[in-house]
């Protein structure tokens, strides 16, 4: 994505302050530490370090070394201390610093985190929070640059949460570690910089609860993560020609608000699925069918996908811009749903 | 590097008898599993516990019931020495709603959590990392609980397992890693995967650790009452390997194994090295009880194991609409 300054989005609350995605996170993690002695982060740089990205910073100053862990280089290891911590009492924040890394995690999540409610016949839970990131552009090449939620939303057994804004974050992260299943939460590296409106006092946003980010009557472009600022650009110059976009957030993959979805998709007629995961067999194709199940006979055009390209992320800037839906492919794809191409 | 020289706590004739009991419930038990699955009784399959009684009844004597462990797809005599109850097992194993999971994990999940058992696990390896993050919870918690962690030496190839052991010693975890060495991994003897010592992977993270025999449940028992009783008092992490044998295959499937392993070789352990015989041979030469009373014991649990079964064969089934519950808890 093209990094957005500043977006401030319409959000009614007392008190509000303009501060980052990394400060939104810091807040959520700091204030849940405070709330409950189950919580503790563990992870690759967030003591001291604060990670690379600072989200973490100054809290192992707060809180202490026993409750935010530097780790080993371990990914696997510490998602399961993370996953017996959680089926143990303790409410688990496990930070994995890249998503690509999510790779070396998935026996930890797929296997064990995800089943072991079910496979106790819901006599055990695990409470387990796994931060990890996803996104690209920012010149980091194929093993840091991938964004894998549709391999943890294609497991049954893990929620899948995707802000895209401050606020967002915080509420959903405060969620997500009261949650008591395994929550795989996506941060896109592009966004921590991000400034928006977050109120002083203490909010949850709960799951499974899609946000309509901008309103609008032509077309609707469901957007996750980074990619509604993609969508809300596509739609400021969608309506320069006199096309009313709107702008669908679903917040959390798993659990999904497919009645939000389907609503937008009945009242709009055309739908584009704008998500950074790659086009094949990824999140945007999941939601589209979504649409196309519950929406078809509302539908004037076929509900298009516009997601990453089909190819391990290139370094060269030249050739990695090319790979990520931008505004003005998202707008190309949606004046052709209304024959505008 | 050795857990330190601590005498080993006595086994007075009440444990002895106990221990006895235990053993004998897992061996009928897994000898019932093998006739229900070659009746084609139950569904799917099993990997028997026979011939490695002494290592979970050993280890877990040493612990409290709100101990922790966490098992392998071989767990029923863990799971049975932790505390279980045949017939919830028997339940388990027949996909019944009174099992321990309501039929939804079966011979490789069985999790019992009001003993502490917190689950088989069908990956190899893959349950070392909640072992070790249940030690973390007891440390973190302020609880003395100590979790103990088991597997075979096939899960010696698992990256994870390095992985929390290096942090157990880093963070001084009370976690208590028993490596049952019965010489197969899978259908593979482990002298074909393994290079180096078995035990000197602990101490390379300057773990201490024993070698013992796992065949004799009074080593088993010593070795564990000093790792736990280490782990309790904030010690940390203890390494143990127990020289064991499965006198049956991989999983009860597995009957023509002559291809690697020979027949002599397996008589000689039943015949040399039986975990039960060891023990009774003791017990009687201790005069802590005689045979007459051992035989007797041997008939009741064998009575209990017959009743279990049959009590799980005639359980019901859980309703066909629970399959899309327990997915999400809350």
């Amino acid at each position: 994505m093209s990094t957005p300054a500043e977006v401030a989005l319409p959000k009614e609350h007392e008190g509000m302050r303009e501060i980052s995605l990394a400060q939104a996170v810091n807040e959520a993690l700091a204030e849940e530490l405070r709330r409950d002695p189950a919580v503790f982060l563990i992870g690759e740089d967030v003591a001291e370090a604060g990670t690379p990205f600072k989200v973490t910073s100054g809290l192992v100053q707060e809180f202490g070394p026993e409750r935010v862990l530097d780790s080993p280089i371990s990914e696997a290891g510490i998602t399961g201390i993370g996953l017996g911590a959680a089926m143990t009492g303790m409410r688990p924040v496990v930070d994995i610093m890249f998503g690509d890394f999510l790779t070396l995690v998935m026996d930890q999540l797929a296997n064990q985190a995800a089943k072991v409610h079910y496979m106790s016949g819901g006599r055990l839970k695990a409470p387990l929070t796994v931060r990890t990131t996803l996104g690209a552009t920012r010149r980091s090449a194929a093993q840091h640059s991938q964004s894998l939620h549709a391999w943890v939303s294609h497991v049954p057994g893990l929620k899948v949460v995707l802000p895209s804004t401050p606020y967002d974050a915080k509420g959903l992260l405060k969620t997500a570690i009261r949650d008591d299943n395994p929550v795989v939460f996506f941060e896109d590296k592009m966004m921590f910089a991000v400034k928006g409106p977050v109120p002083d006092g203490e909010y949850t946003i709960p799951f499974g609860a899609a946000d309509v980010k901008r309103e609008g009557e032509d077309v609707t472009i469901v957007a996750t993560s980074s990619m509604v600022y993609v969508a809300l650009e596509a739609a400021e110059q969608l309506a320069e020609e006199g096309v009313s976009a709107e702008v669908v957030d679903p917040q959390t993959l798993v659990p999904l608000d497919r009645e939000t979805l389907v609503a937008s998709a009945k009242k709009t007629g055309r739908v584009v699925v704008v998500d950074e995961g790659h086009t094949s067999y990824g999140a945007s194709a999941e939601l589209a069918a979504v649409i196309a199940e519950d929406a078809f006979y509302w539908l004037e055009a076929p509900v298009r996908r516009a997601a990453a390209m089909d190819v391990p992320v290139p370094f060269s800037p030249v050739l990695e811009d090319q790979t990520v839906p931008t505004p003005d492919s998202v707008a190309s794809i949606s004046k052709s749903l209304l024959g505008k191409a | 590097m050795a857990t330190e020289a601590v005498p080993a706590p006595a086994v007075g004739a009440e444990l002895a008898l106990r221990m006895y009991e235990q053993m004998q419930r897992i061996r009928a038990f897994e000898e019932r599993v093998d006739q229900l699955y070659r009746s084609a009784k139950m569904p799917g399959l099993a990997h028997l516990y026979v011939g490695q009684e002494a290592v979970a009844v050993g280890v877990c004597e040493a612990l409290r019931r709100d101990d922790f462990i966490t098992s392998t797809h071989r767990g029923h005599g863990h799971c049975l020495a932790k505390g279980a109850a045949v017939e919830r097992m028997f339940c388990e194993l027949l996909g019944k709603e009174e099992g321990y999971c309501r039929g939804k994990g079966g011979s490789m999940h069985i999790a019992d959590h009001e003993h502490g058992n917190l689950g088989a696990n069908a990956i190899v390896g893959g349950s070392t990392g909640i072992a070790t993050g249940a030690a973390f919870s007891a440390k973190a918690r302020g609880s003395d609980q100590v979790a103990a962690c088991f597997f075979g030496e096939g899960a010696l190839g698992q990256g994870v397992l390095y992985e929390v052991m290096n942090m157990a010693a880093l963070w001084t975890l009370p976690v208590v890693y028993v490596c049952e060495n019965n010489s197969y991994n899978e259908y593979t003897h482990y002298s074909e995967t393994t290079a180096g010592g078995l035990a000197e992977r602990a101490a390379a993270f300057g773990i201490p650790h024993e070698e013992l025999d796992g065949q004799d449940v009074r080593a088993v028992y010593a070795a564990a009452s000093r790792a736990v009783e280490r782990a309790r008092r904030g010690e940390g992490p203890s390494f143990l390997v127990c020289e064991t044998y499965r006198y049956y295959g991989h999983h009860v499937g597995d009957v023509d194994r002559a291809y690697y392993r020979s027949k002599e070789e397996e008589e000689q352990w039943k015949a040399e090295r039986d975990p039960l015989h060891i023990l009774r041979a003791w017990i009687v030469a201790e005069g802590l009880a005689d045979e007459a009373a051992l035989e007797q014991t041997k008939a009741s649990v064998e009575a209990e194991v017959a009743a279990g079964a049959e009590h799980a064969l005639a359980a019901p089934f859980p309703d066909p609409s629970e399959v899309g519950e327990h997915v999400y808890a809350g």
